[in-house]
C-alpha cells in the first residue's frame, strides 16, 4: 500500500528506484513521504490505518504510534533537519512474532554511526533541572525489540519489532 | 495550538482543545503556555482529557511549561488517557507531576 500523496509532492527528488521491499519481503504497509513534522502525523495515521486488519487494541496501537513517532521525529529533526528536504520510507510486515518495521531515509548518519544507548535521562528533585528531551531513544528501546541500525549506500536503515501478542493472528 | 483557560478560585485550569501534543506543535504549546501562565494562581491544572497522543517532544514541552512557572507555582495534570499516562509512567514523569482523573477532581483535591 503506497500512499497516494507520493505522487503529489513536487520539488523533492525521490529516492532511487531500489524498492524497500528489498529490505522486507511482502510488507503489509509500505509508504513513502517527504520529511516534515506534519507529514509524520499523516504517516502515523496511514500506518495505523493499514494495520486495521489486525484488530489491535488501544494499547498496542498506542505503542506502535509512539515508537514510530519517536523514530520518524528523529529522522525529521536530526537525520535531515528542519531545512533539508528528503524522503522517508516505512515498511511494516505482520509476522508470528510481531510487527516488523523497516524505516529508511537518506539523511545524515546517526552520531558515531551507532544507536544511542537509550537510557532514561537522570533527574532529581529540582524542577528547574528536569530533562525536556532525551526520552525518544529510551522509549524506542523500551517498547520495541530487536532495534538494529545500519548505514548502507548513503541511507539510514532502522529495523525493529513490536510485539502484538495479545491480538489474534489472522494470517 | 488551541488552549483555553478558566480561573476557579485560586486555581487556573488550562484546557487543551486538541487531540495531540506532538513534535509538530510542541514549541507552539510551550509558547502558548508561557503566554497563558505568566501571571495568575500558584496552582495550574492542565486538562489534557482531549489529548489522545503525546510523544517525547510533547512530554518535553509539558515539562518545560512546568519549569516556566518557577519554583513557587506548580503544574498538575488532569484527564490522562491510558496511552498518555503510559508515556508519563515509562519516563517516570508521573513522579514529577500530580496526576488527577479529571480537572474537577483536581480542583476538589485542593479544597480538601
Amino acid at each position: 500500500m503506497r500512499a497516494d500523496w507520493l505522487a503529489l509532492q513536487e520539488g523533492v527528488t525521490s529516492m532511487d528506484q531500489s524498492p524497500l521491499t528489498f529490505e522486507m519481503d511482502a510488507p503489509d504497509v509500505l509508504l513513502t513521504f517527504p520529511s516534515g513534522e506534519f507529514a509524520v502525523r499523516n504517516a502515523l495515521a496511514a500506518v495505523l490505518s493499514g494495520l486495521q486488519f489486525l484488530n489491535l487494541d488501544a494499547e498496542e496501537r498506542g505503542t506502535i504510534e509512539l515508537v514510530l513517532a519517536e523514530v520518524l521525529n528523529n529522522v525529521v529533526e536530526h537525520a535531515y533537519g528542519a531545512q533539508t528536504p528528503g524522503w522517508i520510507e516505512v515498511a511494516c510486515a505482520h509476522r508470528p512474532d510481531g510487527l516488523h518495521f523497516v524505516i529508511r531515509d537518506e539523511g545524515q548518519e546517526l552520531p558515531e554511526g551507532a544507536l544511542p544507548v537509550g537510557n532514561l535521562p537522570e533527574f532529581g528533585d529540582a524542577i528547574d533541572a528536569l530533562p525536556e528531551g532525551g526520552f525518544g531513544w529510551f522509549l524506542i528501546q523500551d517498547l520495541a525489540k530487536d532495534v538494529v541500525y545500519r548505514r548502507n549506500g548513503g541511507r539510514n536503515i532502522l529495523t525493529l519489532r513490536i510485539c502484538v501478542c495479545k491480538s489474534p493472528t489472522q494470517n | 495550538m488551541d488552549l483555553s483557560t478558566q480561573e476557579t478560585g485560586d486555581v487556573l485550569i488550562v484546557t487543551v482543545n486538541e487531540n495531540r501534543i506532538d513534535a509538530a506543535v510542541a514549541i507552539k504549546f510551550k509558547d502558548r503556555m508561557r503566554d497563558l501562565t505568566t501571571e495568575g494562581p500558584a496552582r495550574v491544572i492542565l486538562d489534557i482529557s482531549a489529548v489522545e497522543f503525546i510523544d517525547s517532544s510533547g512530554l518535553g514541552a509539558i515539562v518545560a511549561s512546568m519549569k516556566q512557572l518557577g519554583d513557587k507555582r506548580a503544574l498538575e495534570l488532569a484527564g490522562l488517557s491510558p496511552t498518555v499516562e503510559k508515556v508519563f509512567r515509562l519516563t517516570r514523569m508521573d513522579t514529577v507531576f500530580s496526576l488527577h482523573k479529571t480537572a474537577e477532581e483536581a480542583v476538589a483535591a485542593h479544597a480538601g
